[in-house]
């Protein structure tokens, strides 16, 4: 199978689901293209709204929506619909408890040239600190229908960011494990004792996972965590990784300050302390760039975590 | 008793839940108090019976603030405990807080932070229309309000979207915070601004009078294919000359002074209108 973008993943669920549930309604501000939304948008005009470029609307809209027994899916570039709409999120879907999905599209870096206006490298940040906001970032397209179909089963607020490329799968067709809230284990490493837990969420778990191959060439020992539910944080898969290495390695599309990083060293240092460092983007403007060239430029790639687990542990 | 008896009846009791609380948004919960009951009263189909129904009317207060007067009509309708209410309002661990929280009984949604209730109600409105519904919907702004531009962009969708099923009401008291609107940012072109946005407008000439505001709410009912606003002009802290048309009293507790002198003016109003 070709490489699907994880966008593309969600719309083709939605749609499946739609089939059978008329109260499924998405939602786009001017977004229906970029977010690969315009196959649902054709399929089911009666159940498809547009706001318009007007992302604030668009939350609070898909909000009344919901408050109406609606299924909301507002599908928008996350870097307007995270810290534009932050207040609606805030108060018309969390504090307002409105079964509104919140999909963020081209999240992190991925629009790439466009610049910092284009990119959410702060919306874990600022989704997690809303009450009853759940964030989910899923690494592939498999793990996103496997989320997707799951969200479909609840009522309660979330918001899901998603990159705006297909990436290269974590998982094989057929074969995903998959626990609502539930960290998946993608490398168990050494049972007996690893040298490092690497902790990754999105587009990092693929590099993550591929850096534990390059380290174990070399006789150590790692183990990977796909935390593609970063709020609820599955704590406790957490602290098993943790207490099983010597050190802990984390790896996001985000902001030094306040994401996966953060979370999981507060649990670490309540729990399990260890020396933990967290892979992520700098205090600043990135630097212009595809992904994978900003990703290689901050060393946020297989080589560039298994040099930093290796430091760690000299 | 009658809604204009009514309305000045409920005024008593926010300004009891005001003392009570030893807070709130008093000027703006006088100015509102008529269009609060003859939507209550007059016009939703909304009781606590019917809360679980689909069909039934929806209602957000967006100027949240107003919650003391919105207090004592939830109570009258039989969503709330007044006691309770009296009690409790704006205490330490208080459910009774001083804006619209959905976890009580009667209240959609949440608001407080200005220029949501618009474009949710779109929202709420927007999905009648899926459903083939024929409830309405209300929403109620204050004038100092529409400087947020969330408004605007609700504003728009609504047209957008044909929803003949949404009547939005300003209180339009002329008194915000700071001072006249006018002075603070403007409003004087409302009406244009609203047909512009390809809304039907109703200047309700006085916004405190339940028969000119009923009218309004009927004419609303028989428009087609597009949205209505009320703009009710109403006076800030109305029924007791010593808060009305004032800035201060926007938000403010009387002192018993005050409070006296308020009392006496709102029973015999009540009085001659009973």
């Amino acid at each position: 199978m070709g490489k699907t973008a994880n966008k593309q993943m969600i719309c083709e669920v939605l749609m499946e689901a739609a089939k059978e549930d008329r109260n499924i309604v998405a939602l786009c501000s001017d977004s229906r293209g970029s977010g690969s939304f315009t196959p649902f948008a054709d399929t089911y005009p009666e159940q498809f709204v547009e706001t318009g470029i007007a992302e604030q609307n668009l939350v609070s809209i898909a909000a009344g929506l919901a408050k109406c027994g609606k299924k909301a899916y507002a599908v928008s570039p996350a870097s307007f619909l995270s810290t534009r709409s932050y207040e609606q999120c805030k108060v018309d879907v969390a504090y307002s408890n409105t079964n509104v999905k919140l999909i963020g599209i081209s999240g992190g870096i991925s629009y790439g040239a466009l610049g910092m206006s284009h990119h959410s490298a702060q919306d874990i940040a600022a989704m997690s600190a809303i009450p009853n906001m759940r964030v989910y970032i899923p690494s592939d397209h498999l793990q996103t229908a496997e989320l997707t179909k799951a969200l479909l089963k609840d009522e309660k607020p979330a918001y899901i960011r998603v990159g705006r490329n297909a990436v290269d799968p974590v998982y094989e067709e057929g074969n995903v494990p998959f626990e609502m809230d539930k960290a998946t284990v993608v490398t168990e490493g050494n049972k007996e004792g690893n040298d490092v837990a690497i902790i990754a969420c999105g587009e990092m778990v693929k590099p993550a996972k591929d850096a534990a191959e390059l380290l174990e060439k070399e006789g150590i020992h790692a183990s990977v965590l796909d935390m593609y539910c970063v709020k609820p944080l599955d704590e406790a898969t957490v602290v098993r990784a943790a207490e099983n290495a010597k050190v802990v390695l984390t790896a996001e599309e985000h902001a030094p300050f306040g994401g996966l990083g953060s979370m999981v060293a507060q649990v670490v240092g309540r729990e399990c302390p260890r020396k933990i460092v967290n892979i992520a983007l700098p205090d600043a403007p990135v630097i212009t760039g595809t992904s994978k060239e900003v990703f290689d430029y901050y060393g946020m790639n297989a080589e560039g975590i298994a040099a930093k687990a290796k430091e760690m542990l000299k | 008793m009658n809604l204009k008896a009514l309305a000045y009846q409920l005024r008593e009791d926010t300004i009891n839940i005001i003392r009570a609380g030893k807070a709130g948004h008093i000027g703006g919960d006088m100015s509102v108090m008529e269009v609060l009951v003859e939507l209550y009263f007059g016009q939703m189909n909304i009781r606590p019976e019917n809360m679980d129904d689909p069909d039934r009317d929806l209602f957000v207060l967006s100027k949240g603030h107003s919650m003391e007067a919105y207090y004592a009509v939830l109570a009258e309708k039989g969503f709330l405990d007044k006691e309770d209410v009296l009690e409790n309002f704006s205490k330490f661990g208080s459910k009774y807080i001083g804006h619209p929280n959905n976890k009580l009984p009667g209240i959609e949604m949440n608001s407080g932070s200005l220029g949501h209730g618009l474009p949710v109600c779109v929202g709420m409105a927007k999905a009648s229309k899926m459903d083939h519904r024929n409830n309405r919907v209300y929403v109620v702004m204050g004038d100092g309000e529409l400087a947020e531009g969330s408004v605007w962009e609700g504003a728009m969708a609504a047209h957008q979207y044909k929803l003949d099923n949404l009547c939005a009401v300003v209180d339009r008291n002329r008194l915000q915070i700071s001072g006249n609107t006018e002075d603070v940012m403007g409003h004087d072109d409302l009406h244009q601004r609203f047909r512009s946005f390809g809304w039907h407008v109703i200047d309700v000439e006085d916004g405190n009078d339940i028969d000119q505001l009923h009218a309004a709410f009927e004419e609303a009912k028989t428009v087609k294919g597009q949205p209505t606003v009320l703009i009710a002009n109403t006076v800030k802290g109305k029924g007791s000359s010593i808060m009305e048309n004032k800035a201060n009293w926007h938000h403010k507790v009387p002192t018993d002074e005050e409070y006296q002198t308020i009392m006496k003016d709102l029973e015999t109003a009540k009085e001659a209108l009973e």
